[in-house]
């Protein structure tokens, strides 16, 4: 029984990390098509800033992946 | 560490496992031969793999970049002083970027970190049971040869990054100027315990995100190359190249993203707008 609650909330926590990264992530990729849209000779910048604001985007999800991996395979086995 | 009997549960939680060295409950000191020994150790045990190899590295990049400091030339550079000489203007021109304060401390801090970071980062691209084999001949038992997927040492790091955040507040804007700040920002007087707790969380969460955010993408790679290797030889490939390809991004940008919080907080530290 509480090998498949631990399971469960790993699997909760992955979840739902992923559903706010790839809303996220999703917003910020179309504005960056959008800016690459208006001016084509900033691609390069703008691809850059991108990949940083994506890091910090991602940072609580990749938090949430990490301790429900440890959830998963450390603690329930 | 490889025996015909292994499950892949045991295969996996044996990667995942620290080689600890502490006080056992009955008093004398040695390392842990299982995780449940481990645990018990408690506190005051240290993860010998981790402090050796953040150890071993920092002191690598550190004989390398000043022999090739001092061999330096300028009429015939060699390829390794062009490769110093393009990460220190990198780093210099971040630092320009995102650092108005007058301190001659924060390029070099921001060099560290980040050549650091990715030398530590880098050693997950090593094949998974390599350097682990390679110790048990030894009498090694467990390895984990990644430091930065144990939150000890992301935690060191963070910690020393926020304990110079409240030196430098406290030496440029003074104690009452630091403390006035956490108290009377963004409401009045009037409000100060809900401004304490706003500045507060605030300032915690500067070094809890920068410790974790590092450990939790360091950890889910690592986690996911002990699954891949988890798989028979002949499809192994299939997975484990893209994900090494694309491990290898997330490992420069997990050290870039590090090191401009680390100079964006020294920078916010240095103010003294208000």
């Amino acid at each position: 029984m509480e090998q498949s609650i631990l399971f469960l909330a790993g699997s909760i926590l992955m979840g739902l990390g992923a559903l706010g990264a790839a809303v996220g992530i999703g917003i910020l990729g179309a504005r960056f098509i959008e800016g690459a849209a208006r001016q084509p000779e900033l691609i390069p910048m703008l691809r850059t800033q991108m990949f940083i604001v994506m890091g910090l985007v991602d940072a609580v999800p990749m938090i949430a992946v990490g301790i429900s991996m440890y959830i998963l395979f450390a603690v329930a086995g | 560490m490889a025996s015909g009997e292994l499950t892949s549960g045991a295969y996996i939680k044996h990667h995942l496992q620290n080689l600890t060295y502490g006080e056992f409950p009955d008093g004398h000191w040695g390392f842990a031969h299982s995780a449940a020994e481990a645990k018990e150790m408690g506190f005051m045990a240290f993860h010998v793999d981790t402090l050796g190899f953040s150890f071993v590295l920092g002191a690598l990049f550190l004989f390398f970049f000043a022999r090739a400091a001092k061999k330096a030339s300028i009429d015939a550079p060699s390829g390794f002083q062009n490769f110093v000489e393009s990460i220190v203007d990198f780093i210099d021109e971040n630092v320009r970027g995102s650092f108005s304060g007058k301190n001659p401390m924060v390029a070099p801090l921001a060099l560290t970190t980040f050549i650091w970071i990715v030398l530590m980062n880098t050693m997950d691209l090593v094949p998974v049971d390599w350097l682990p084999s390679l110790f048990a001949a030894m009498g090694v038992e467990y390895l984990k040869v990644v430091p930065t997927t144990d939150p000890n040492a992301t935690f060191g790091m963070s910690i020393g990054i926020f304990i110079l955040i409240l030196y430098y507040s406290v030496k440029e804007k003074g104690l009452g100027g630091f403390l006035g700040e956490l108290t009377l920002h963004p409401f009045g007087k009037w409000m100060l315990p809900a401004n304490l707790f706003l500045e507060g969380v605030n300032l915690l969460a500067k070094p809890v995100s920068l410790a974790l955010r590092l450990f939790g993408n360091m950890y889910a790679g690592e986690m996911i190359f002990i699954l891949i290797a988890l798989l028979p030889f002949w499809i192994q490939w299939s997975l484990s190249l893209p994900w090494a390809i694309f491990h290898i991004l997330i490992v420069l940008l997990q050290a870039f993203i590090f090191m401009t919080l680390v100079i964006v907080y020294m920078d916010m530290a240095h103010q003294k707008e208000h």
